[in-house]
């Protein structure tokens, strides 16, 4: 079964300085950017039995109002442009996201009355465009073929013709993406584990969280294991995760940060999409499940008797998932 | 002859063609074909059983093989055959392609792509 790791202690949210968080747990939050970061870090029992010393433990990020890790992201990207001034009034938000991203934009940008255009491939899940479209957010769709690159390469166009119009928030090279991490990610998992955290591992795909993460736990303790994930070929069905050798590498993107770096076939994340909701009784995301196949991966290769507290992200929840294919297989 | 296109990721293993012609009278022969022409292809689309991977889309004419007869698809002459991955939910329902041209040619027209529906995308 599933059990909370630890309460978290209070991390100031992504956007927020010191003693601007307001809306404590159990509070009353009064705009989302208050109710972002701070979520529970679950333990997963059935995935370690027999290895009493060694513990899984994921970052449930759905608890984001957005409903993914990206909240984060989006609200640190947001705030250190508008602090340097160039997201000013009149401008129009504009990015590329293959969907958690852009619903976090959109999210915020309802909330602090901005226009947001995102760039999407038009294969992203049906719940994923009408949320976006709910919070009121304008989408252009690029070819589904070309996955993440062809929305990338649809909002430089766009930002080329009218730079004047849009402040291009470019979360791919934006430093203000990592550092969202950096500040609460990490010292958030630092504080739940009360510093037992002995492996980082989790799934690449503009990079930001293994980046932001990394940087700040490898800080805290530098004999922590840190290990990025990548789906195993080109062509996969993890959303939002990319395959570095074979597509447009982000900017933020250091390859020699990571301690190790693992390849996840889909079909094992899907497999564990079904046993996590079986036997912990959790409804994650693929790229989640991704993430906790690499947990296992690691585990599987300890020392007899050997302590590990391993951390990955939990990046959303099943729920924008469910019209996918493999629940019927 | 009929044409399966390729998507970007899978190119490098198509001898970088966008497209691909190849025979056969069903999905399945086509497929069959295009991975004999390019055995580098097979272990991205099928798995080491020999099915096609769950997050594979393959449409005919637009049309998802999922609600026609899968790979026991009918093809004709020229009919023109897409390979997806399904990044989620995958599935381009009925009239995301009209939408798509009409986003492309509001680009085109308006190219600042002003808001969602303006006087000149209406």
């Amino acid at each position: 079964m599933t059990r909370p790791a630890a309460k978290a202690g209070r991390v100031p949210a992504p956007g927020l300085r010191d003693g601007e968080s307001r809306g404590g747990q159990g509070e009353l939050g009064e705009n989302p950017l208050e109710r972002i970061g701070n979520t529970p870090l679950l333990r997963f029992t059935s995935l370690t039995e027999g290895r009493p010393r060694v513990e899984i433990l994921g970052k449930a990020e759905w608890f984001n109002p957005g409903g993914s890790v990206k909240d984060r992201a989006a609200a640190n990207i947001i705030a250190e442009a508008r602090r340097a001034g160039r997201f000013g009034a009149g401008k129009i938000l504009l990015d590329s996201t293959s969907g958690n991203t852009g619903i976090a934009y959109a999210m915020l940008g309802a909330a602090q009355r901005f226009p947001v255009t995102l760039c999407m491939p038009e294969n992203v899940s049906i719940e994923r465009k009408r949320i976006v479209e709910a919070y009121g957010a304008n989408v252009i769709y690029s070819d589904p073929a070309d996955g993440s690159d062809g929305a990338i390469r649809c909002a430089r166009e766009l930002y080329a013709r009218n730079p004047q119009k849009y402040f291009y928030a470019d979360q791919y090279s934006n430093d203000a993406n990592w550092r969202a991490h950096y500040l609460t990610t990490a010292n958030e998992i630092w504080q739940q584990t009360q510093g037992r955290i002995s492996h980082f591992i989790s799934m690449l795909g503009t990079s930001g969280t293994f980046m932001g993460t990394t940087r700040r736990l490898k800080e805290l303790n530098p004999n922590i294991h840190c290990v990025s994930l990548q789906p195993d070929s080109p062509f996969h069905g993890i959303e939002g995760a990319k395959h570095m050798d074979a597509a447009i590498v982000p900017t933020i993107y250091d390859a020699q940060l990571a301690d190790e770096d693992l390849k996840i076939a889909t079909e094992d994340a899907y497999k564990m999409i079904k046993r996590l909701a079986r036997t912990e009784s959790v409804l994650v995301g693929i790229s989640a499940a991704a993430a906790v196949v690499g947990c296992m991966q690691v585990a599987e290769r300890l020392k007899r008797g050997q302590r590990a507290t391993i951390v990955t992200i939990l990046c959303d929840s099943g729920d924008k998932y469910l019209s996918e294919r493999f629940w019927d297989e | 002859m009929l044409k399966i296109q390729i998507p970007t990721p899978l190119r490098q293993y198509a001898g970088k063609q966008a497209a691909v012609e190849v025979k056969g009278s069903t999905v399945a022969e086509a497929l069959n074909s295009l991975v004999r022409l390019h055995p580098d292809l097979k272990r991205h689309l099928y798995t080491d059983d020999g099915k096609l991977r769950a997050f594979v889309n393959v449409y005919v004419n637009d049309e998802d093989i999922r609600y026609l007869e899968k790979e026991a698809t009918q093809l004709k002459e020229n009919d023109n055959i897409s390979i997806v991955p399904s990044i989620a939910g995958g599935s381009r329902e009925a009239g995301m392609n009209s939408r798509s041209a009409r986003t492309l040619i509001r680009q085109m027209i308006c190219p600042t792509v002003c808001c969602p529906a303006c006087c000149c995308c209406q």
